[in-house]
């Protein structure tokens, strides 16, 4: 008896549930396509961004950190960047022993956010200078590849995002990035990187960083479109990018880049 | 009732849980799994928005360009020309967008100069550079030079 009632309430139920589900979903999509487009300038299609590096013009005034860091909400601190700047000294070696090569120094205190206290000196043979980083944009990235939920992705304009509403926090992307590009935002606790300023760039923005380097060591540029000098720079110059053999399709080009900048 | 199979009724139980289960699954991933998900590829088509959504905190040198004419004569043909505004005057998006509301500082002319021009060997060799112990007296930077237009002519 009460079985055989339960039963066909439980019919009910669930029939219900799954009409009202279908035309809810049915609903919200209409909802959704109603809505107007935020920026409708921007067309994700005829844009892929990437930026130039010209180590010969940074002199790591860290500028871009402090920069990165108001525009972005980067906690400070010596463990959160989205980009920072790396110091570069390499001692004369011996070069009748190329073997024995030196290794390089490589310091970046606080990531260059307070710029860099003179710590060599001049005509002792070595050579120093500023390597900037930040987050590659890779077309194939390693970082995307291992998200288990889809939580990171490369959009159609070649920007790696993350998305902060599905990110679990499970530090996967992090332990990929070939470049040590991300870390874990303290405060909501889900990946983070540079996201190339991506909400100034459909805006008709340069990034940050971009605005705020004083030299033009690093500019956005947009290998989709034809009029971007940047054709014209990488045809120019012998330019490089970081860590090629892991085919990670990095767009990010360096030029003047030493062998020694890993 | 005639049986082909042997405990047919455990076969078709079986079967009726099975198809319940694929049911509630489909049922599940159509409530959970937002609608816009897979709209360019594996994952939330939203997310994109949600990244545009930030307010820009630099406004870029255009826009202070477009109201301070005066200091964009005064920068002209300067080899601080190219600098952009904010490199020296900090994120002033705010103060772009309503002057009166947010009245920016001065950037301290004492200090500020040698965030970029502190002699240091890293530093490209052409860059000019000075060291304030043996360049400008030990006067502030601003009693010699114009920000604007820094060449002492
Ligand atoms: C919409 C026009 C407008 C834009 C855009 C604008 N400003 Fe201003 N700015 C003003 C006005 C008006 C004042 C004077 C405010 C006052 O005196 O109360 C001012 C004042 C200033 C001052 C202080 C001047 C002083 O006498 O101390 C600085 C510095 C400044 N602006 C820099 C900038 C920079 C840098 C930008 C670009 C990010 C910028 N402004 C964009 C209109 C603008
Ligand atoms: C090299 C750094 C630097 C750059 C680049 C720079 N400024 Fe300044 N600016 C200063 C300093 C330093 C002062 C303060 C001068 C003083 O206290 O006498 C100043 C003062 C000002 C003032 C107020 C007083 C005045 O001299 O007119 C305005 C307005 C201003 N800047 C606007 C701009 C705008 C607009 C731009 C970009 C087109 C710009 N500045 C670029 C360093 C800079
Ligand atoms: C944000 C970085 C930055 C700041 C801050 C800055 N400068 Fe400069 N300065 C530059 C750049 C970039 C150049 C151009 C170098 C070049 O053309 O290769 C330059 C060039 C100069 C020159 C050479 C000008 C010439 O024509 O030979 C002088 C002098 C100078 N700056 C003085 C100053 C003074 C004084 C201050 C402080 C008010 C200052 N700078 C602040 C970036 C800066
Ligand atoms: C007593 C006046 C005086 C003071 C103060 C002064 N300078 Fe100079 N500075 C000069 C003169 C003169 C020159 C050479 C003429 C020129 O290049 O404009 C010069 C040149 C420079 C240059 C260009 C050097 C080069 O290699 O082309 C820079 C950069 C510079 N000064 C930065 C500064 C900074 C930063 C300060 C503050 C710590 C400062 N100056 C203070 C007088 C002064």
């Amino acid at each position: 008896m009460t079985s055989k009632s339960d039963r066909r309430e439980f019919l009910r139920k669930s029939s219900k549930f799954l009409l009202l589900s279908g035309a809810a979903s049915v609903a919200y999509a209409s909802v959704a396509e109603g809505q107007p487009e935020k920026a409708p300038n921007y067309r994700m299609h005829d844009h892929w961004w990437g930026m130039v590096i010209d180590i010969d013009l940074c002199i790591g005034c860290g500028n871009c950190v402090r920069a990165d860091k108001a525009e972005n909400g980067v906690p400070l601190g010596p463990k959160y960047f989205r980009t920072w700047v790396e110091r570069y000294h390499i001692p004369p070696g011996d070069l009748q022993h190329p073997e024995k090569e030196e290794l390089p120094v490589v310091d970046s205190e606080n990531g260059g956010f307070d710029g860099f206290k003179e710590k060599y000196k001049k005509g002792d043979g070595s050579k120093n200078f500023f390597v900037p980083k930040l987050c590659n944009q890779c077309s194939h990235s390693p970082c995307t590849q291992v998200c288990p939920v889809g939580a990171t992705f490369e959009s159609p304009d070649g920007v790696v995002l993350v998305d902060r509403e599905y990110c679990l926090g499970c530090r996967y992307c992090i332990h990929a990035c070939p470049y040590g590009c991300r870390y874990l935002h303290p405060e909501t606790e889900t990946a983070d990187k540079c996201s190339l300023c991506y909400h100034r760039i459909v805006r008709g923005l340069t990034t940050a960083c971009c605005e705020a380097c004083p030299t033009g060591a690093r500019r956005l540029v947009d290998l989709k479109d034809p009029n971007d000098p940047v054709h014209e720079f990488l045809k120019m110059h012998k330019v490089h990018v970081l860590k090629p053999q892991m085919a990670t399709g990095a767009k990010v080009y360096y030029n003047a880049l030493d062998g020694s900048v890993r | 009732m005639s049986s082909r199979f042997k405990d047919q009724e455990h076969l078709i139980r079986m079967g009726v849980l099975l198809l319940a289960g694929i049911i509630v699954f489909f049922v599940l991933r159509g409530v959970m799994v937002p609608r816009d998900f897979g709209e360019y590829g594996h994952y939330r088509g939203g997310a994109l928005e949600d990244n545009r959504a930030r307010p820009a905190v630099y406004a870029g040198r255009k826009a202070c360009e477009e109201c301070h004419e005066e200091v964009v004569a005064a920068r002209k043909g300067g080899r601080h020309a190219a600098v952009g505004c904010e490199a020296c005057h900090g994120p002033l998006a705010k103060h772009a967008s309503d002057p009166a509301a947010a009245k920016p500082g001065r950037p301290d002319a004492k200090t500020i100069c040698l965030v970029c021009h502190l002699e240091n060997v890293a530093r490209p060799a052409k860059f000019p550079q000075v060291n304030p112990l043996d360049h400008g007296e030990g006067k502030a930077c601003s009693d010699c030079h114009k920000p604007h237009q820094p060449k002492i002519s």
